[in-house]
This record gives C-alpha cells, sequence and structure tokens, in this order.
C-alpha cells in the first residue's frame, strides 16, 4: 500500500481545498471520505455561493466589497462573537481564492436573475456546490491525490501532541494507517441526532438536517475525548424553518420557504407566536428556524390568502390548498375555529394596506395586536386560503475544533505538531453564533488552503 | 402527448424552479424560471429547448438515490421525442422509427430496391454520367416528391407544436436572434463555454459540439451542393456531370467529407455516453439514424470517386437509396430535432422580446 504524506479526513470542499494545495506542493495525499462517491462532498455539494472581498471588479462580483464592509456585516450577524482575527484573515485571503478556485475548475455564474441581488458580495458556482465538487475531484486526480469512497473514519491516535495513526473501515474492514500529517475536515454533528438531542433536548428528534447524513461528528468527538481543544456550545448550530415535508437528510435548498412575510404562522394550537414582517425575509430566514424549535411539537403553519400565492419564489412541494379555513385547518391537523378565529383577530388589526409592497420595508402594520406584525401586514381573506408547516432544518453546527492562524488544532499542552483542521469542523474557532451567508464556503476554502499548505510543509 | 412522460418531467422542473442552481447552464432554465406552473405545451417547449448536454445531471444534488431522482436530460428527452411523435403527420408513421434501429434499416433496404428497380426498370434515355443509369426527368420525378412531401408533413407537425407552446406572430427579430443562436449552437458550449458533460461524466468538452456542428455544416454544404447544381441546370442550361473544379463538386467533396466524419465521431461519443441520461428507449433509433446521414455523406463520396467506373449504376442506386429513405424519413426520425429545435429557438426569442 502507497505510503502517503497526507490523510485528509472527509470529502467537501475544506478537504479538497487542502488536498489540492498539498499536493501542489509535492505531498502524497489521500482523501478519506465517508460517503460514497454519488454523495461525496458533503454539505458542500448543497451550497451555491461563496462570499467574497474585493477592491475592484472580480470574475463575477461588480463594485468593491472591502474588508471592513465584509468585517461588520458579520459582527451583525454574530453579535459580537467573532474572532476578529481569523474572521478578518478568511476575509482578507477570500479576494485571492476567487481567481485560485477559477485555476482549479470552479466556473462562476456571470450574474443571477431569479434569486437575491447578491451580486457585489457572493460569488454563484455555476451549477450549484456539487459542479465545484465535482471540479474539484477532477483537479485533484490530476495532481496525483488519491480518494478512497465509503472510507469512514473512527479514531485519530493522539499521543505526545501528535497523530500516531488513523483508523478507517473500508467495505466491511478496519484499517490503520500512518500518515505524516492529518488535516479533518469532515464537518459538523448536525446529522448525529442523539447528540443533537442532548445539547438540545427531545426537541431536536423532531429537526430535519438540510445536508448530508454523513456528518456525524464521529472524528470531532473521537478528537474532544483526547483532550483536542474544543471551542463553540453544543446548542450552538445554524438553522432555519424548511418546508415540513422535506426529507429528513439532504432536502437542501430546495426545502426552503420564502412565504413567511405575507403569511401569518401560527402554532399548532393555532396561535400566532411571533411578528412575521419583521425584516426582508433574508435577513429573518435564520431565525424562524429556533422560532419553530421553541413551538410544541416543533411545528409551524403557514397561513395565505391568494393575493400573496404568487410573491413568492415557488416551493418545492406545492401548498396545502382550501376553499375555507376551516378545510385548510383540517389540512394541517389543527384547530379550525381557533384557526379562524386568530385570522379574524389578526384581521381586524390590519389597516390601511395601500403601502403594500412585497419587496421593501413598507410599514404597512397591525395596530393594537400581540405579536405585531410590522410590516406586510394585509389581511387573510381571499380564497382560496394556502398553507405550509414548517419545520427546523440544521444547516450545521459550530461546535468544533479550536485553530489557529495556522488552522493548527492543540491541547491544553500546546500545539499538536501534524494535525490541522478546516471547514464546518473548525467554524466555531471564527464564528460563535449566527451566519452570514456565503460565509461558510468563505472559511473552508480559506483554511482548506492554509491547512493544506502547513501539512504539507510539515511533511516533506 | 404522454401524460406521464409529461407529467415525470414537470415534478422535476418544478424542483428546479424551487432551486435553480442550474440557471446558468443553457436556455432551458431560464424559461423554466419564468413560469410558475407548467402547462403541458410549457413542457414541449421546454423539452425541445434542451439539447442534453448533461450538465444539469452531473451538477445536481438530487439525482438517485436521492429521493427526489432528479435526471432532468432523460426526462426531458422523453418528452422531446414524444412530441414529434405527437405532432407528426401522418400519425401512423410517427412512432415506427424514433424507437426502432430496425425501421430504419429496412427502410434503407427498401430504398435501395426501388431505386434498383427503378434503374432497371426506367434507366437512361440515352443520359450522361450518372443520367446515363437513370435520367435526369426521373430522378426529378423520384427526388421532388420525396423532397416536397416530408417537409409539407414537417409543417403540419410544426404548426401543431406552435399552437400547443402558445406561439405568436414570428417578427424578424426572433428569427435572427433563434438562428444566430442555432449557428453557433451556443448552447452546446454550456454557460461558461466549456462545452458539454458527455463522454466522460462530469468532464466539460466540446467534442460533442464539434462533432455535431460538423454534421450540420456538412449536410448544409451538401445540400447547397444539390442545390446549385439544380440552379446550374435550369437556370443556366448547365447539366451535370460537372468537373471537380466546380460549386456543386467542391461544395458536395467538402460536405460529404465532413457529414462522414462528424457521423462517425457521433456515434463514437454516443458510444462513450451515458444512455440513461438520454432517451433510453430511442437509443438505436439515434444510432441507426446517425449511421444513415453518415452513409448518405459517405456513399455520395464514393459515388464521386467511382463515377468514371463500372461500379457507378450499383453505387448510384445504393446512394440515391438512402438519400431518398433520409428525406422521407426525416419527419419521423432526430432530423425532426433540427426543425423542432429552430421552433423551439424562435418562441424562446418571443419569450424574451
Ligand atoms: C442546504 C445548504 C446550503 C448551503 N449553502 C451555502 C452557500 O451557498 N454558501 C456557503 O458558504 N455555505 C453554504 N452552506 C454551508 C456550507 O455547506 C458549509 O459551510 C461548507 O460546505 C462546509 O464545508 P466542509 O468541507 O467543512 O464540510 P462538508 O462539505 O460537509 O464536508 C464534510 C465531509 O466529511 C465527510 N465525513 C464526515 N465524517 C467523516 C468520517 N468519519 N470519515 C470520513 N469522512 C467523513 C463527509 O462525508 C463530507 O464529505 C450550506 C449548507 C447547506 C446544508
Ligand atoms: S437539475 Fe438539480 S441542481 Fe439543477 S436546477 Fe434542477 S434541481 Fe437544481
Ligand atoms: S441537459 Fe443541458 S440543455 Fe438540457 S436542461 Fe440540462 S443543462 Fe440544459
Amino acid at each position: 500500500m502507497t505510503q502517503y504524506d497526507i490523510a485528509v479526513i472527509g470529502g467537501g470542499n475544506a478537504a479538497l481545498c487542502a488536498a489540492m494545495t498539498a499536493a501542489e506542493s509535492g505531498a502524497k495525499v489521500l482523501i478519506l471520505e465517508t460517503a460514497p462517491k454519488a454523495y461525496r462532498g458533503g454539505n458542500s455539494r448543497h451550497t451555491r455561493n461563496f462570499r467574497c472581498m474585493h477592491t475592484g471588479p472580480l470574475g463575477p462580483l461588480v463594485e468593491t466589497y472591502s474588508e471592513d464592509e465584509y468585517f461588520e456585516d458579520l459582527l451583525k450577524v454574530t453579535k459580537g462573537k467573532t474572532n476578529e482575527t481569523l474572521a478578518r484573515l478568511a476575509i482578507r485571503t477570500s479576494e485571492a481564492c476567487l481567481p485560485w478556485m477559477q485555476d482549479h475548475g470552479v466556473r462562476f455564474q456571470p450574474s443571477l436573475s431569479g434569486t437575491l441581488s447578491l451580486g457585489r458580495t457572493n460569488a454563484f458556482f455555476m451549477g450549484g456546490g456539487k459542479s465545484l465538487v465535482n471540479a474539484y475531484y477532477r483537479t485533484a486526480d490530476k495532481l496525483g491525490v488519491d480518494v478512497l469512497y465509503e472510507a469512514a473514519v473512527t479514531h485519530l491516535e493522539l499521543s505526545e501532541n501528535a497523530v500516531q495513526w488513523v483508523d478507517y473501515t473500508h467495505e466491511g474492514k478496519s484499517h490503520r494507517i500512518t500518515p505524516k500529517a492529518v488535516v479533518v475536515a469532515s464537518g459538523g454533528f448536525q446529522a448525529d441526532t442523539d447528540w443533537l438531542t442532548r445539547a438540545w433536548g427531545p426537541a431536536a428528534q423532531n429537526f430535519l438536517i438540510r445536508g448530508t447524513p454523513y456528518n456525524r461528528g464521529i472524528v470531532l468527538a473521537d478528537l474532544l475525548e483526547q483532550g483536542v481543544s474544543q471551542v463553540g456550545d453544543a446548542d450552538q448550530c445554524h438553522a432555519v424553518a424548511i418546508d415540513g415535508r422535506a426529507p429528513k437528510y439532504d432536502g437542501g435548498i430546495v426545502t426552503r420557504l420564502d412565504c413567511v412575510p405575507f403569511s401569518i404562522v401560527v402554532n399548532k394550537n393555532a396561535e400566532r407566536f411571533y411578528d412575521e414582517g419583521e425584516d426582508v425575509w433574508p435577513k429573518r430566514y435564520a431565525i424562524w428556524g429556533r422560532l419553530v424549535a421553541a413551538q410544541p411539537d416543533q411545528v409551524g403553519h403557514v397561513v395565505i390568502d391568494s393575493k400573496s400565492i404568487d410573491l413568492f419564489m415557488p416551493s418545492v412541494f406545492p401548498p396545502l390548498k382550501a376553499d375555507t379555513l376551516e378545510e385548510l385547518a383540517a389540512l394541517m391537523d389543527i384547530d379550525g375555529a381557533k384557526l379562524k378565529d386568530t385570522v379574524e383577530t389578526f384581521n381586524a388589526a390590519c389597516g390601511d394596506t395601500s403601502d403594500f409592497h412585497p419587496t421593501e420595508l413598507d410599514g404597512v402594520a397591525t395596530s393594537g395586536l400581540s405579536p405585531a406584525k410590522t410590516n406586510w401586514a394585509r389581511p387573510i381573506t381571499d380564497p382560496p386560503f394556502y398553507g405550509y408547516s414548517l419545520r427546523t432544518g440544521v444547516t450545521f453546527t459550530y461546535l468544533g475544533l479550536k485553530v489557529d492562524e495556522n488552522a493548527q488544532c492543540s491541547t491544553d499542552t500546546g500545539p499538536i505538531k501534524n494535525l490541522w483542521a478546516a471547514g464546518e469542523t473548525m467554524a466555531g474557532s471564527i464564528l460563535g453564533q449566527g451566519y452570514l451567508a456565503g460565509y461558510g464556503m468563505t472559511i473552508g476554502t480559506v483554511f482548506g488552503r492554509i491547512a493544506g499548505r502547513e501539512a504539507a510543509a510539515y511533511a516533506n | 402527448m404522454q401524460t406521464d412522460l409529461v407529467q415525470e418531467a414537470r415534478r422535476q422542473a418544478e424542483i428546479c424552479n424551487a432551486c435553480r442552481y442550474c440557471e446558468g447552464y443553457c436556455s432551458v432554465f431560464p424559461a423554466l424560471h419564468a413560469n410558475r406552473a407548467f402547462t403541458d405545451g410549457d413542457i414541449a417547449q421546454l423539452a425541445n429547448l434542451c439539447h442534453n448536454c448533461r450538465g444539469c445531471y452531473y451538477a445536481c444534488q438530487y439525482t438517485a438515490p436521492h429521493e427526489f431522482d432528479l435526471n432532468l436530460p432523460a426526462a426531458l428527452a422523453e418528452v422531446r421525442r414524444d412530441s414529434w411523435e405527437s405532432y407528426a403527420w401522418p400519425q401512423p408513421m410517427a412512432r415506427r422509427f424514433h424507437t426502432h434501429g430496425a425501421a430504419i434499416v429496412t427502410a434503407l433496404v427498401v430504398g435501395f430496391a426501388l431505386l434498383f428497380a427503378a434503374i432497371k426498370m426506367i434507366g437512361s434515355a440515352g443520359g450522361e454520367g450518372f443520367y446515363a443509369a437513370l435520367s435526369h426527368n426521373a430522378m426529378v420525378a423520384i427526388f421532388a416528391p420525396a423532397f416536397l412531401l416530408p417537409l409539407a408533413s414537417l409543417g403540419i407537425g410544426l404548426r401543431r407544436y406552435w399552437r400547443d407552446v402558445g406561439g405568436i406572430g414570428i417578427r424578424m427579430s426572433h428569427l435572427t436572434k433563434a438562428f444566430g443562436r442555432a449557428a453557433k449552437m451556443k448552447d452546446l458550449a454550456a454557460g461558461h463555454g466549456d462545452g458539454c458533460n458527455f463522454e466522460d461524466e462530469d468532464r466539460f468538452s466540446q467534442g460533442r459540439r464539434h462533432v455535431h456542428q460538423a454534421i450540420m455544416y456538412g449536410f448544409l454544404l451538401c445540400f447547397a451542393s444539390t442545390s446549385t447544381a439544380t440552379v446550374m441546370h435550369y437556370v443556366f442550361d448547365m447539366p451535370a456531370p460537372y468537373p471537380l473544379l466546380s460549386l456543386p463538386k467542391l461544395l458536395g467533396v467538402v460536405g460529404g467529407i465532413v457529414l462522414t466524419l462528424g457521423c462517425i465521431g457521433m456515434i463514437m461519443l454516443k458510444r462513450k455516453s451515458d444512455p440513461t441520461l438520454g432517451d433510453a428507449k430511442a437509443w438505436g433509433g439515434d444510432m441507426a439514424f446517425v449511421a444513415l446521414l453518415g452513409f448518405v455523406g459517405f456513399s455520395g463520396l464514393a459515388l464521386y470517386a467511382l463515377g468514371a467506373s463500372t461500379a457507378m449504376p450499383v453505387l448510384l442506386a445504393i446512394h440515391l437509396g438512402a438519400v431518398l429513405t433520409f428525406f422521407l424519413l426525416t419527419p419521423f426520425t432526430k432530423m425532426a430535432h433540427g426543425f423542432y429545435r429552430l421552433a423551439a429557438l424562435i418562441r424562446d426569442a418571443q419569450r424574451v422580446s
């Protein structure tokens, strides 16, 4: 068997960036990916863009996006829970990443029509994250990187602040290899419902996992048990409200629902619980995951009427549809009289709707209602009525490995000589909470490349 | 159209409409995103805009074994073929060839036989060159209807298509746009210009675009050769045979070579490609059709080369038999796709303008 200089654990964006970088420095690299080939690429296969700083037009990106503006955008969502040194390092390096990505086969989309106007801050992958992952596997192959699919890493043996060996299973057998250096890029632990349940309580049983079922945090847990420094809280995760009919895993982007601002959302008792019109949807997308998680049975029901059905992106599953609110309530399995009552109370609190504007904060608000709806508050009166059920969809978890500027892991007694980490599995080192669209791929690309560089420098 | 095929394509289109990751690959997606719900006509239009580059398959995070089971290239290919069959006229011919390569071969043999019989029974009436084997008038009597009837048949099919996809009055600007896109086969390059995912999974390559361009331009050159010969015959009273340095021969030889090589290239690429990402049922029919087209080119070249030898009458019967079969089958084989694709591009130009 080939003696590898570096083992990279994981097969997503961060792993591939590390593997390509290390191979380009002359190291012999093996990627151990637990998923079969059809599902390779973890959560990265579900992504669509990369947030990138730029001091002038760059690739598909227009105008400029400065380091400070990027950093401030980040601070807003993390409410200050940010490691400034590492965050700025990621931001600054992102500019050089974009041409590097192109050189390694990624194709960007010139400009985007239908979706959010992120043409200045985020570069979109043509074909989405799976096409990025495919391109990277092709490039890695050309660079001589070996890839083993269905290779589940079970244990890294740590002693004297060095990884001594790596155990993995493949085709039903256990294997042990002794690479000189190891890069961990195996994501978070969100697909392990038991772990989520320990952190969140029983509510987590009802969570859906938006991405890969393979990120179960096995390597993360193994390293934390051996005293590798950890960062972040187990109950911190990025979660959004998605269509309740989504599959348990891997539903990805299509399960999102953009209709909340034009709706009222009730819980299983047919009561409203939060201001649906607080802000434009992209900015409120993420908080609804937690809001729904806090409701009984972790479910929310969106109610809209025919006035609003064309105002948002089409949903992957058709909405529930009924001519009366009672019938809609029956489809949602909630109390019809109660729902009717909630809607009538809401309707009575609506005022002048002549300023209604679907894409701007229009100030069309309810009065004397608690909780208020502060924008887009139009009475729900015109049948047919439509509904969706909402569930909490977990994107990723934050608890992870603590790294330094070189992406190197450590224990209480100092750095681990030959262990680096990149991507989701160390994202908590940068963000304590909150999330900025496109920053996950930035972290993975920046720290993947750093980890690859450092590991190769050590191994050579 | 077959409701199950249309329904499957609709199911997938609805998923794509919520996803939109493939927006940049081709003209299918912008057209798709312009709708919230899809009529059968919308699906037929999307299907005819798709050229099966497979970019959206390899990029899709929802392909099998995922439960969403996306395979848009295959779903659209099946609807596309079904649309040609459903719109075709006369209907008894519609479903006999696309999915039956053997039927094409049989038709070819019948074509040979007809021409042999014609040569035997009608003969030369004392002409020169090829006309020594079959008189010019006899050729015209056979090929004028064999050319015009299929065109009329296609016209009827296209009208049905146009009605279903909600086409409106055609303006010059629609045509320039559509022909411009067809001439460069812009979509075959994919949005980023690196080509299709065809012969080697997710690797982008211009291979398919190039062989397809060779087939199209080779065919058009051969067609131009015949057309100039017709003009020379009737307008300038310059009947065949023509010397090598004449317009019909130059166009014909170059066209024949390009067409033959293009068809060989296409067959090789198709053999490497994954049949489950296309219309698997039509695989044999498509292959037989490409082989027929290549054979038309090749037999024409052979005829040029050996036209002065004693093999000429046999070669003439074989070549003309192939041409006859090809013409007559045009509305019922893959050849129809060129016409429908053009119609779809014109319709798409109307949507955008
Ligand atoms: C639906 C969705 C959309 C998203 N969209 C965006 C976006 O547009 N932009 C953005 O920046 N971020 C987005 N994100 C977040 C983004 O996916 C992550 O930040 C990023 O992909 C993390 O990359 P990674 O390489 O660290 O992890 P992953 O891509 O998840 O890769 C982890 C890899 O490790 C493997 N693995 C796990 N355990 C083991 C083991 N024991 N042994 C071997 N291998 C193992 C997995 O199979 C996988 O290949 C999105 C996430 C989701 C779920
Ligand atoms: S083919 Fe797949 S990735 Fe592409 S738009 Fe459709 S669902 Fe999305
Ligand atoms: S196969 Fe190619 S042409 Fe057809 S829809 Fe997909 S990307 Fe577009």
